[in-house]
């Protein structure tokens, strides 16, 4: 069984350059950029305006992927560290949009909201704050939700039969997407986004909301959060001890029930923050959206590398851009399908993900 | 030579002078680490033979790689005369065969449907494709020899599989015992038999005949190897029920069900007390001379090694340090030295 | 007497301390006879059963509720899920392989049959040849999507099968040339076996149909269960490693799992789509899967007959228990009871009874002996420390 590393460093033989991974990332993003372009121009509809259509088109991946992106690091951190698939996870990110639009909307189903804001809001002091407020109210509930859905329904388990606690998660994800059902009712709920799109900048010609930069900075900056605590912090080298080995790590003294209860929180409280971030970018939310942006967040941390935290993030922005692809063609319907083909293939051809260690040979 | 006419040579060799296992060179690294490094071993047929050294000397490599578990970095194991361990090269291509018939219809399929072919073709294509994709997985799950003979002719090996191995002959207990907890001592020997056993699903769905004779034969058979390590009477009892020493005594009788020519035992004493350790003795030399089986051995304790061993062959970090006869093996400096001083008593 | 092995474990498990010995006597005896000539216990079984279930219906209590067509209507579509679970027992209960879209195997035999005998396609195929069409088309995809799962550990399976039940329905339902999208395909024939057509209000004849479905897979899975396939299945589910050296070629037989329980989902597409003669997507999606996996959690993962009881069970509480709760809380004006909608509610509650069914008895209602020992190892444990104290007296030395 390969080892899953909640750390980033992969230092045993290559030193990367601080500057690689940024600049590897930019320059696949200036790829996909020309290769759209491309494509778009072949389709006479499109052709006139395919480099601005293409700019577009980066700036919505990159705001899609952020969000897969914070999904994705909740399952690999918890994956990393008990080996388990939090089926609820994705629902978690669904409630956290939930709690979202009722703190600052004007409520859900037969909820009602807190701020009541239905539209957006212009004055810049006052919008940071209503975003600082959501996050800083969403994150910790769902923070503490996933905790308490590990220490519910997971621990009990911990050291048991793999398929036990599979089940479990399965139905724990199950619950709460009818919970939601119930209580918020079915169909697209609408979701404030009080962050004007009207606001926009000129990119080459295209005109991009600045929505999407600050979905794309928010995600980046808890990245980094994350990134500063896991490897600077005690409690964060901890997380990185116990997902390498439980048994060691106990010895050594390290609460490992309080660091899996770390681990989940975490997780939870970034799915919120997507949740947030979503419902921004979106306007409307739904019970199954989980189901559905949890598969692929999945998808995203199981093609980076499974428990590599870097991995996810790189998984979520591949994965963003497959989607995007997709539904730049115009294939909308078909771009589920894409993401998990890939999942698939990623699996049988390379379980270990792009940055995972390789697998051994079955022990 | 090439590496399979060097194989085949080594596999007319072994065959003729009586080998039952040869292996030549063998490594295995993983990653950046070598475990074993070129090892030659041979077991007679027929001999009892140990396999000791210290703890991280590569030996549960080395047995599993002989039980088929890993494929070697590098080397040659033959065994009853044929090469049984290929590199698994590209090995991950097969199942493409299987899926690219299908693959290659859906294509059509949906390249005749955009261009608007009238909807009969597309149907006898889709068709058509069905047929296909369902041919090659039945070809590729059932593996009929043609099939498997062919695969090489195109670069694909497929490693020796741990139940193509038992197929070949060859048993194996665990070091930590693997027995099928929750199930009966009886179903566990019956699974051990799984292998000889020729009834499909189909056979048993419909209640054949032979199936039912085959049952009733392979229990009684099955109660048969219980008898013989000194199980008798606990047929119905679950596994994890059974105390330590019968639990390991299952463990060979699982094995013995496969009717093995080679028996493979990971550390058969560990945890027994002498007593119990006097009787494994016992029932490993009654498998040589009643059931004619050549065992290997990997054991710690000395007393076991030296008093039923025909050979012993000392691994160390990886290499073969020793081997000789139990008493040549003893008084060799270099193995007094691995161990840090004289073997326990 | 021809008993298979697992018959004497039943057998050697049950001596054990009766509270009265006569009882005790006599269960041990009943099991061990209907073990013996289980195929005929169960024809008998089903026979009777259904004959009753069939007339008790038009009587009360049943007849408080509805009428008895509208009853069989019920006990028929309660077959369909029997079906669906008997087959994704074999995949879980036996092979313990966590496949989440099952679903997808049901679809493709509605679909089948759809493709068969509707006037979208201006085909109308025999019902049985249909029927057994269906069966072998979900086997074959039982085999190719579970090909790419071999090699995956328990959490991937789960979610790759997931993605394939995602998946299958979404493809119908945008080759809308060939399917009919989201308006799917109607007016399916109604079952034409032997020259006799199925009439549209009147379900008795579904009724015996379905009957006489569930009773032979009933028959042919029990004997999988005691079987060599259904040995390996069971040391595959322990220890696949272990299985693998003891000679079990997992690659086949786990496919063999898949195929076989693929094969009962296509009897019920068909049986599905010819009694409501209409095939869409929607019917085939996760709450589909997720509630069959309910059904067998519940019933008694890896015992066919408890996942049956659990399926019927089941299906019943959903179909008729939820809104006679509706029922009775409005009637009752209680303020807070009044407000909730049951039916709403339903896969809530679902999904808190696999829950809790999951911690606190996972082995299920009806649990298969193995289940409870492998589930319940505590007090297996227990009786083992008492064994290493007092050794063997009988025990000979070799």
């Amino acid at each position: 069984m390969t080892a899953a590393a909640a750390t980033t460093t992969v230092s045993t033989v290559r030193h990367r350059p601080a500057w690689a991974i940024p600049a590897i990332a930019v320059g696949l993003v200036v790829a996909y950029f020309l290769v759209l372009t491309f494509v778009l121009s072949l389709n006479p509809q499109t052709s006139a305006a395919a480099p601005q259509i293409a700019i577009q088109q980066v700036a919505n991946a990159l705001s899609i992927g952020a969000i897969y992106a914070l999904i994705a690091l909740g399952y690999t951190m918890v994956y990393g560290i008990i080996e388990l698939i939090n089926f609820a996870h994705g629902d978690v990110f669904m409630m956290g949009a939930f709690f979202a639009v009722l703190f600052a909307g004007v409520g859900a189903g037969s909820v009602p909201g807190l701020l009541h804001l239905n539209g957006p809001v212009e004055n810049v002091p006052l919008l940071v704050l209503y975003i600082a407020a959501t996050l800083a109210v969403v994150m910790p509930i769902t923070g503490l939700l996933n905790l308490t859905i590990e220490r519910v329904f997971y621990r009990p388990f911990r050291g048991a039969s793999r398929l036990a606690p599979l089940i479990t998660a399965v139905g724990v994800s199950f619950i709460l997407q009818n919970v939601a059902l119930v209580v918020f009712g079915s169909g697209d709920r609408n979701s404030p986004q009080i962050f004007p799109l009207s606001w926009r900048v000129d990119v080459f010609g295209a005109s991009v909301p600045v929505l999407n930069f600050v979905i794309l900075f928010i995600a980046l900056a808890l990245m980094f959060v994350l990134q500063t605590f896991v490897r600077r912090t005690r409690l964060g080298r901890a997380m990185r001890a116990t997902a390498l080995d439980q048994q060691a790590s106990k010895l050594m003294g390290v609460d490992v029930n309080q660091t899996i209860a770390l681990t989940f929180a975490i997780g939870g409280a970034l799915a919120g923050a997507a949740g947030v971030v979503w419902g921004y970018n979106f306007g409307f939310v739904r019970q199954d959206l989980g189901f559905n942006a949890g598969l692929k967040s999945f998808t995203s941390a199981v093609l980076g590398g499974i428990g590599n935290i870097t991995g996810a993030v790189l998984g979520g922005f591949v994965i963003g851009f497959i989607e995007n692809f997709a539904a730049s063609l115009g294939l909308t319907r078909w771009a589920e399908f894409s993401v998990f083909m890939a999942l698939t293939l990623v699996l049988i051809f390379r379980p270990a993900g792009i940055l995972g260690q390789q697998v051994g040979e079955r022990a | 030579m090439t590496a399979a006419a060097f194989g085949r040579k080594m596999a007319s060799d072994s065959v003729s002078g009586g080998l039952l296992l040869h292996a030549d060179g063998v490594t295995k690294r993983f990653g950046g680490l070598v475990a074993v490094h070129d090892i030659d071993f041979t077991i007679p047929t027929g001999s009892i033979v140990s396999l000791i050294g210290p703890n991280g000397a590569g030996k549960t490599t080395f047995f599993n790689i002989i039980a088929g578990i890993y494929d070697p970095t590098a080397g040659v194991v033959v065994f009853n005369g044929r090469e049984m361990i290929a590199r698994s090269r590209r090995a991950w291509l097969e199942p493409f065969i299987w899926f690219m018939p299908g693959f290659i219809g859906l294509l059509l399929t949906i390249i005749a449907a955009s261009n608007g072919a009238p909807d009969g073709e597309i149907f006898i294509i889709a068709g058509i494709t069905l047929l296909a994709l369902m041919s090659t997985l039945v070809i590729g799950v059932a593996r009929p020899v043609r099939y498997q003979k062919a695969l090489p002719r195109i670069g694909i090996f497929r490693s020796g599989r741990p139940n193509d191995m038992v197929e070949a002959g060859l048993g194996r207990t665990f070091q930590n015992i693997r027995l099928f907890q929750n199930m009966t001592a009886l179903e566990n020997v019956l699974v051990g038999m799984h292998s000889r056993l020729k009834s499909t699903w189909v056979d048993a769905m419909f209640s054949t005949p032979r199936d039912r004779r085959e049952e009733k034969e392979a229990a009684e058979e099955a109660r048969g190897y219980l008898r013989l390590v000194g199980l008798r009477g606990k047929d119905g009892e679950l596994a994890k029920n059974l105390p330590y020493g019968d639990q390991r005594r299952l463990e060979i009788a699982r094995a013995l069900g496969s009717k093995p020519k080679l028996l493979l035992l990971d550390e058969p004493t560990a945890g027994m007390n002498p007593r119990e350790t006097q009787e494994m003795i016992a029932l490993i030399n009654r498998l040589r001379t009643e059931l004619g089986l050549t065992v290997l051995l990997i054991e710690h304790d000395m007393k076991v090694v030296m008093s039923i061993s025909d050979r012993v062959t000392v691994l160390d970090h990886g290499e073969k340090i020793a081997e000789g006869s139990p008493a040549e093996v003893r008084a060799n400096p270099k193995v007094i030295e691995a161990y840090l001083g004289a073997p326990a008593e | 007497m021809s008993a298979t092995p697992s018959v004497e474990a039943e057998k050697t498990g049950k001596v054990e301390a009766p509270n009265s010995p006569r009882l005790g006597e006599w269960r041990t005896r009943i099991r061990a006879f209907t073990q013996a000539h289980r195929s005929w216990t169960i024809v008998i079984g089903m026979a009777i059963g259904s004959v009753v279930l069939f007339f008790w219906a038009a009587f009360p209590p049943f007849s408080f509720v509805q009428g008895q067509n509208t009853w069989i209507s019920g006990f028929v579509n309660a077959g369909v899920f029997i079906l669906l679970a008997l087959g994704l027992n074999i995949v879980v209960g036996f092979a313990g392989l966590l496949d989440l879209g099952y679903a997808a195997f049901f679809a493709f035999g509605a679909y089948l049959y759809a493709f068969g005998a509707s006037p979208f396609t201006h085909l109308h195929l025999p019902f049985l040849l249909l029927l057994v069409g269906g069966a072998v088309v979900a086997a074959v995809f039982g085999i190719a999507l579970g090909a790419p799962t071999l090699r995956l550990r328990g959490d991937y399976l789960a979610i790759v099968t997931l993605g394939f039940g995602e998946i299958v329905p979404i493809v119908f339902l945008n080759a809308e040339k060939y399917t009919q999208g989201t308006n799917g395909i109607g007016g399916v024939d109604r079952p034409n076996i032997f020259g006799y057509e199925f009439p549209g209000i009147d379900q008795t004849a579904y009724y015996v149909l379905m009957t006489i479905v569930v009773t032979i897979v009933l028959i042919l899975v029990y004997r999988l269960l005691d079987s060599r396939i259904g040995r390996a299945w069971a040391a595959i589910r322990e220890d696949e490693l272990a299985a693998a050296a003891n000679g079990i070629n997992t690659v086949t037989t786990k496919l063999a799992a898949f195929a076989l329980g693929a094969t009962t989902a296509g009897f019920a597409g068909v049986l599905n789509a010819s009694k409501l003669t209409i095939v869409d997507p929607t019917q085939f999606q996760f709450q589909v899967s997720f509630v069959v996996l309910a059904m067998i959690v519940l019933g008694g993962m890896g015992n066919p007959f408890g996942v049956a009881v659990g399926a019927f069970v089941l299906y019943n509480i959903q179909n008729v228990l939820l809104k006679q709760l509706n029922a009775v809380t409005d009637n009752l004006n209680i303020p807070i009871l009044q407000d909730i909608d049951f039916v709403k509610f339903q896969f809530l509650l679902f999904g808190i009874a696999l829950v809790l069914m999951m911690m606190f008895r996972p082995e299920g209602l009806i649990p298969s002996q193995r289940r409870r020992q492998e589930l319940h190892s505590a007090e297996a444990d227990s009786e083992a420390d008492l064994e290493a104290l007092a050794p063997d007296a009988g025990e000979v030395a070799l």
